[in-house]
């Protein structure tokens, strides 16, 4: 069984069909790349599975389990998670606290209002080792509005594995850094991914960044799936690299 | 809360809090009667400050309808009063809170499903529904006269009965809102501190990647609304008994917005601004009123030099003032 199945999944703003008919298929332990051009209805896709976004038909199976009409927080508690395309933090919070938080409501110690929540040595500990896989450890104590681009990236992605997902979606992660910040940035969020059996979605339009770091890759375009397979084959699809690219594939 | 200087932190509110408390503990022995009696009501006031910064500075919402729990908590010791001959201060506690809470809880339901200034109206809008009630249904409530609380018996009835109002105000009962107040002051701090609090100021810092944490957004908020309006019951009821008459004026909109002028005087991006705000309010109020007919004249104007010069009230600026200093030298 497939770790998540849509069944012809359906998103439209008005003639806009952003999500049309879509059977996408994410199985259990891979780095799944989601490519396509701008517009193709990547995000609406995962926002419409994560639960962002109302689908207007169709079928989210997880694990077998139907999600199509759970709430975000049913969906979190199943094990989706995700990070934005536009960072989504808690400004006024510390880094810390910004890890903390996914780890107080993923064992349900949210609600607690007479404990201190400093005083969780549990999570006080997991919430550094977290930090200390992003290479966050020395900013634990720096609010996350003044963090700089890359770490902020990098804080977002690690607010949503701290919930310890099954299946993680990333939303361009790498978007809105230098060159040079990305392989770093993604050899970090890839080697936490994988170390951890996390299964991984990740956004992303940098096909150097999709080719070195995804099992497999599957291309959007205009609301459906144009193509799917391992990087090599989607590097020799025709066509994909003219859709993509206007060129043809380089053999 | 930084983790490699929560110790220090720790220690250094608590330099700033003991002095505090240890003055507080003796004004009645140096300062007139009248000024204690004063400080007392400034404290209850403050009691509802915190419970509204609960709601503004932690969780984002700026209510405009605080006076409906305030005056609800007030209401409930004067039914208690009237209907059941109570007269312990203890149990007025109780069902001031009570009541302020139940509805709190009945209001935050309808409230808490907008935020921003559809929450704020709604929030008004609902505690004018209140005052309405509490004018109208004048056969119970007493209507725009209101309803009188006699001065109330301490400690089971150990303390009570006194010979003049003003000595029992300004000595056992300034003592008994003291205890209270403390205790306020360390169940909010604990609040704000606790994982809930966390999750609360992760609503007001970003709703949409808070509820993609598993913060179930809209329950957090309810719940903070009904412990903000039980706070703020907890002030009227505690406040009633000194005044010795609670009328709707109480629960009118300009009330609503004496308690959020506490929190923009104090600074509202602070635990303590609030509770300061609250009790330097409560004076600038006095002696605005002791030297002036025009007395909402010189508040609107604080008001306004406040929102322009001091946008993070009087705590906010002291802070970076005394981080001026520090880096000074």
């Amino acid at each position: 069984m497939s770790l998540l199945e849509t069944h012809k999944l359906r998103k439209h703003f008005g003639f806009l069909h952003a999500v049309d008919d879509v059977d996408f298929i994410v199985e259990q332990g891979e780095v799944l790349a989601l490519i396509g051009s701008n517009g193709a209805g990547k995000t609406t896709l995962v926002n419409v599975i994560s639960g962002l976004l109302r689908a207007d038909g169709g079928q989210i199976l997880f694990h077998g389990t139907d999600l199509t009409h759970l709430s975000v927080y049913d969906r979190i508690r199943a094990g989706i998670a995700r990070s934005f395309q536009i960072v989504n933090l808690f400004d006024h919070l510390t880094s810390y606290d910004n890890i903390a938080l996914p780890i107080f409501s993923r064992e349900g110690k949210t609600r607690r209002l007479t404990s201190l929540a400093d005083k969780d040595g549990a999570v006080r500990q997991e919430a550094l080792e977290v930090l200390n896989q992003y290479g966050l450890e020395s900013k634990r104590n720096v609010l996350a509005g003044v963090l700089s681009q890359g770490e902020r990236k990098l804080l977002d992605v690690a607010v949503a594995h701290a919930l310890h997902p099954r299946l993680l979606f990333l939303d361009e992660p790498t978007s809105g850094v230098s060159t040079r910040e990305k392989a770093p940035i993604m050899d970090i969020i890839t080697s936490v991914v994988r170390s951890g059996g996390i299964t991984a979605v990740i956004i992303e339009h940098d096909m150097d960044v999709v080719f070195k770091y995804s099992d497999r890759i599957v291309v959007m375009h205009q609301g459906t799936i144009l193509a799917q397979g391992t990087p090599d084959e989607i590097r020799r699809n025709e066509q994909v690299s003219m859709t993509l690219l206007g060129a043809p594939a380089l053999t | 809360m930084p983790l490699a200087s929560d110790a220090a932190s720790l220690k250094r509110a608590l330099a700033i809090a003991i002095p505090i408390a240890v003055v507080l503990i003796l004004i009645p022995y140096v300062v007139p009667p009248y000024h204690a009696y004063l400080l007392s009501s400034g404290l209850t006031y403050a009691i509802a400050g915190l419970g509204f910064n609960l709601l503004l500075g932690y969780t984002g919402l700026l209510s405009f309808g605080h006076a409906a729990y305030f005056g609800m908590g007030a209401y409930a010791v004067a039914f208690l009063v009237k209907y059941f001959k109570i007269a312990s201060m203890e149990a007025f506690v109780v069902g001031g809170v009570a009541a302020a809470a139940i509805v709190a809880a009945v209001f935050g339901f309808v409230c808490v499903r907008y935020t921003r200034i559809f929450f704020s109206i709604l929030a008004l809008a609902l505690s004018m529904v209140l005052w309405s009630l509490f004018l109208k249904f004048y056969w119970v409530t007493g209507g725009s006269d209101g309803l009188r609380v006699p001065t109330p018996t301490l400690l089971g009835g150990l303390i009570g009965n006194p010979e003049d109002k003003m000595d029992f105000l300004s000595g056992p009962y300034y003592y008994f809102v003291l205890v209270l107040f403390f205790l306020a002051v360390a169940v909010m701090w604990v609040i704000v501190n606790s994982p809930f609090g966390k999750a609360l100021q992760a609503i007001r810092d970003n709703e949409t990647r808070a509820e993609f944490v598993g913060v179930q957004v809209r329950k957090y908020r309810w719940i903070a609304f009904v412990v903000s309006g039980a706070f703020t019951g907890l002030a009227g009821a505690l406040w009633v008994p000194a005044n010795g008459l609670i009328t709707p004026d109480f629960v009118y909109w300009t009330f609503s917005g004496k308690i959020v002028f506490f929190a923009v005087l104090g600074g509202f991006r602070t635990f303590a601004g609030p509770v300061i705000g609250a009790v330097v309010f409560n004076y600038l109020e006095y002696f605005a009123v002791a030297s002036t007919d025009y007395w909402q004249l010189v508040l609107g104007t604080v008001l306004v030099f406040l929102v322009m010069a001091m946008p993070t009230g009087i705590v906010g600026t002291l802070g970076r003032l005394a981080l001026k200093l520090r880096s000074a030298s």
